[in-house]
């Protein structure tokens, strides 16, 4: 067994720690702690970002990648071959459902198949009938098996929950429970745990019963549509996040110099971002795309495996989306960079003999900060839809590679069947959807507290 | 005489907070009734209830208010909407924003008629002409077609009073007419105000913070505090006899402490400003070619002893911020010589100049825009100490300095690690104050500093000013639009016009016995309290 670092992986890892520092260093400061308490204390903040942590969580489960080692009776020589494909922590978790592939379409939960077919029976009769699927036990167990997941799932949260409370308070812990399950704590605790309860039953309530059934169906060549959902939260949450990464220095350098330095400076970014805003970023993107996927095409030795090759893919997919998004930010950046560098502590700054960098660190960015936090995770929902919608017109991610957008895109001639496969684009609509909702609630608390305007 | 509107035991509440409680006044025919309060004081609360234009939030708890007998409360606001503009007319304190940028001036006051009146076009034109040439606005004909931008302040003024005399109100409601206003065009628009209100025998509740303003204009004065009428009086009793410890402590605040400063004492100069020049290029095009200059600061000479304050007075736009940025070299058109201490600070480069930053410091109009709402006191107020190095090293060190300059200015020790917005505007003007005296100047700035603060937060400051120049020698250069205060920090007064120095003096003589035909107008045009008018 091997452990693989993909660049996304890398990418993702190393965000997650300076998230760590990050917050690390926001303990440090009592009143920026109080800023984010504030934040959290709406009881609808802690449950989006209960349910955004969720997808984080299996995003970063998919970004441990392992090259399992091939069985010893397989190998010839010596050294330890490994397989052809890498397989992620989350695939091993879903490993029944990547074998369990039936032949074709089958609805949620079905035993057989959704189309029907030509047979010739044993009397010798050719009939349609809708055979049965392979992986579903025909014994009708469906009761037994819900109960026991919702069991276990409950089970298992309280115990994590509890594992929670404890370690926050290992002094009191019976009065903070008590607390927290009379909604009397500081924070809203209560929705928190609520919220991770039910996420947790549900998942423990599809796992289970995926064992046994198909329990979104399965899509035309008979692959597990649960499975698909759960791999295309890494590319959706990726495309989110590491995009807003690499747009926003370019956005905050450009847009502060813009507006502090003026003159030629700010010339000559005003030009640069009219014009890239008055270039379809479809057209750019597709551009873009599509070079990289010839410069790719005539290179296939630099991928050792199809995932080396869509990730890249993916990354440069999120590169080239962050160079043509940061136009929007750097203008409202330079905006208020303007107003701020007209304010009179600015002024006394400079009065000071304050250096411009330490202006621009001090006095500028903190006043910034507000914007850029908005527009990031404002960003991150509008961003998760672009990705559908670039894999619809087909140069978004590697059609090989998991996402919602090749899933819609799938589901389009799908639509149009008779009768209609419908389960695919369900799937990804409802993964999708509680993501980005999640993301705007969780905006929008951090506009109300963040924006100065709001609190007069 | 008979009423034409009657407030009786009005109380408002927001929640539980208690706004207003308990108001009565009647206002009768023909008569400018004044209502006089610092910032908060329920002021425009009272009109806005008036108007019945309270927002949603607040709840009228008690009380009536009549409009000749009619009760407003029990109107309807189909029936309100006739009253409003037709019986009560109103006019504000900006007038930027109550005119609509995108509609000729003219439009503007013909809608009204129109709505109201319902008139024809062709008379419309009429009385909108008749309004304009009544308002003193020059050449009705075309103004008609301007849009506000086109208009000064003034004359924007005198659009929204023409507005709000179309449909010729019994009651006019002036809410800080003339607060945003230069003191001479103040002094027009109160005239025409009270002309109007001689013409047309019409009632002005007249709502300001100026006591000065009020003893010019007003028959009858409430003064309001926290949300009551603490005194309410006929104007000529209530400026020789004030009855409420408030209203006296206010008239007091007022009238200062009128020491002339009138010997001059023989000091050395600290800052020498000679020449001094400051033109503006005004680029345009493509290229931003240089199409010509505006002369903000034209030919300025000026000095300034050790320990001394030279008030620096004139209306917007005269300069005088110009030449506040041009002496602490924030300014890169400056031509001319800015002489501290025998060095010519315009020749210097920017790290030559670190030594003489420490020297001169500034203190700002806004107390709200002044402080980076970002930033704690504390770290405000070390950040010019770490700048140019000046004060202790280590940071407890630093933090024991800065908690004695915070108990210096007034303010308390322990609010050292607060953030701005916790603050009134009078502390923060405080911590900006603390914030210049940190790196211990010689000379300091003060670019308006009261002019954003009440009356009473107002003295205070003043003779914080006056504190610490006593202790520590330091000398102010004061600028300022209001001369009612020039006399009481000042040592010297220099007034200015359009960039130019037109008179300057010691403050006794200027003030008593102006040269210059422009310092007596602003001297004339400034409203005087009942007391000094013989």
């Amino acid at each position: 067994m091997k452990l693989v670092l993909l660049w996304t992986d890398v990418l993702v890892w190393s965000l997650v720690i300076v998230l760590l520092l990050w917050s690390w260093v926001i303990s440090r400061s009592p009143q920026i702690k109080q800023l984010w308490r504030t934040i959290f204390k709406s009881s609808v903040a802690m449950a989006s970002s209960v349910v955004l942590l969720f997808y984080l969580f299996f995003t970063l489960l998919d970004s441990i990648h392992l090259r399992l080692a091939l069985p010893h009776e397989a190998q010839q020589s010596q050294s330890v071959a490994y397989e052809v494909e890498m397989v992620s922590l989350l695939d091993l978790i879903f490993a029944h459902n990547i074998q369990h592939t039936e032949r074709t379409y089958s609805a949620p939960f079905a035993t057989v198949e959704y189309t029907s077919s030509i047979m010739v029976n044993k009397e010798g009769k050719t009939v349609q009938v809708n055979l049965p699927l392979k992986y579903v036990s025909s014994n009708d167990d469906f009761m037994d098996k819900s109960l026991v997941a919702l069991i276990m799932g409950i089970l298992l949260s309280s115990l994590l929950i509890l594992l929670h409370i404890w370690w926050r308070e290992k002094r009191r812990f019976t009065s903070a429970c008590k607390e927290i399950w009379q909604g009397k704590s500081m924070l809203p605790w209560r929705t928190a745990y609520v919220t991770f309860m039910l996420l947790v039953i549900t998942f423990t309530w599809l796992y289970i019963l995926s064992y046994s059934y198909h329990v979104l169906g399965t899509d035309k060549v008979g692959g597990d549509v649960l499975y698909q959902s759960f791999k295309s939260i890494r590319t959706g949450v990726l495309i989110g996040i590491l995009t807003t990464l690499i747009m926003l220095p370019v956005a905050i350098i450009l847009g502060v110099s813009a507006g502090l330095f003026g003159g030629w400076i700010d010339d000559v970014i005003q030009y640069l971002y009219t014009t890239l805003s008055s270039i379809p970023g479809v057209l750019l993107i597709a551009a873009g795309v599509l070079s990289m996927q010839v410069m790719m095409d005539n290179h296939p030795t630099w991928f050792e495996t199809t995932l080396e090759r869509s990730d890249l893919r993916l990354l440069f997919l999120i590169i080239i989306l962050g160079i043509t998004s940061w136009t929007g930010l750097c203008r409202l950046l330079r905006a208020e960079t303007l107003k701020i560098s007209q304010m009179d502590f600015v002024t006394a700054a400079k009065a000071f003999g304050v250096s411009k960098l330490t202006i621009i660190r001090r006095h500028i960015v903190p006043n910034l900060m507000h914007i850029i936090l908005i527009s990031v995770v404002l960003d991150f929902s509008g961003l998760v839809l672009a990705e559908a919608v670039l894999s619809y017109v087909g140069v978004g991610v590697d059609p090989t590679m998991h996402s919602w957008g090749n899933m819609i895109n799938q589901a389009r001639l799908e639509m149009a069947r008779e009768p209609m496969v419908w389960w695919s684009l369900f799937s990804a609509f409802v993964f999708m959807f509680i993501l980005v909702l999640a993301a705007n609630l969780f905006s929008d608390r951090i506009q109300k507290v963040l924006d100065p305007r709001n609190n007069t | 005489m008979s009423s034409i509107l009657t407030v009786k035991d009005l109380s408002l509440n927001v929640g539980n907070q208690i706004l207003l409680e308990r108001i009565s006044f009647e206002i009768t025919h023909g008569e400018i009734f004044a209502l006089v309060g610092e910032s908060g004081s329920g002021k425009s609360l009272t009109s806005l209830a008036i108007m019945q234009l309270l927002p949603e939030a607040i709840t009228v708890i008690s009380g009536n208010i009549c409009l000749k007998e009619k009760s407003l409360f029990a109107l309807s606001e189909s029936q309100m909407q006739k009253v409003r503009g037709k019986t009560i007319a109103m006019i504000f304190q900006e007038p930027m924003s109550a005119l609509n940028p995108v509609m000729t001036v003219g439009a503007q006051v013909a809608e009204v008629l129109q709505i109201h009146l319902g008139l024809k076009k062709e008379v419309i034109k009429e009385k909108v002409f008749s309004l304009f040439r009544e308002v003193a606005l020059k050449d009705p004909e075309t103004r008609y077609y301007w849009y506000p931008h086109q208009l000064s302040g003034g004359q924007k003024q005198r659009v929204m009073i023409a507005i709000a005399l179309a449909c010729e109100p019994d009651l006019l409601i002036a809410d800080e007419p003339t607060t945003a206003l230069d003191v001479t065009i103040q002094a027009q628009v109160l005239r025409l105000l009270k002309d109007i209100c001689k013409q047309r025998e019409l009632s002005i509740l007249f709502i300001t913070h100026d006591m000065a303003v009020v003893s010019e204009m007003a028959d009858r004065i409430a003064v309001m505090k926290d949300g009551k009428i603490v005194e309410q009086a006929e104007c000529k009793d209530f400026f020789i006899n004030p009855q409420h410890p408030y209203t006296q402590r206010l008239l007091s605040d007022i009238n200062g402490t009128k020491v002339f400063n009138a010997q001059k004492r023989e000091n050395e100069a600290l800052l020498k400003v000679e020449n001094l020049k400051v033109h503006f290029p005004v680029k345009k095009g493509f290229f931003q070619r240089v199409v010509g200059v505006v002369k903000a600061v034209d030919d300025v000479s000026f000095s300034i002893g050790k320990g001394k304050t030279l008030a620096l007075v004139g209306e917007s736009g005269s300069g005088k911020t110009t030449i506040g940025k041009a002496i602490l070299s924030l300014l890169d058109e400056a031509e001319g010589i800015v002489r501290f201490e025998d060095q010519n600070l315009i020749a210097l480069d920017n790290k030559s100049l670190i030594p003489y930053r420490r020297k001169i410091q500034v203190i700002f109009q806004d107390p709200f825009a002044a402080l980076n709402p970002r930033m704690t006191i504390v770290n405000i107020i070390r950040e010019g100490m770490l700048s140019l190095g000046v004060g202790p090293k280590g940071r407890v060190a630093q933090d024991n300095y800065i908690e004695a300059l915070l108990l210096k200015v007034d303010l308390e020790a322990s609010h050292m690690h607060r953030y701005p917005h916790e603050f009134s505007g009078g502390q923060r003007q405080r911590i900006g104050i603390a914030r210049a005296l940190a790196v211990d100047p010689e000379l300091i700035i003060c670019d308006e500093p009261t002019s954003a603060l009440d009356v009473s937060v107002r003295t205070q400051v003043l003779a914080l000013l006056e504190k610490l120049q006593i202790e520590s020698g330091v000398s102010y250069l004061f600028i300022t639009h209001d001369l009612s205060i020039v006399p009481m920090i000042a040592d010297e007064v220099a007034v200015m016009k359009e960039g130019k120095i037109v008179e300057q003096g010691l403050v006794a003589d200027v003030m008593q016995t102006p040269k210059h035909p422009y310092t007596q107008r602003l001297l004339a045009s400034a409203p005087k309290l009942m007391k000094e008018i013989p």
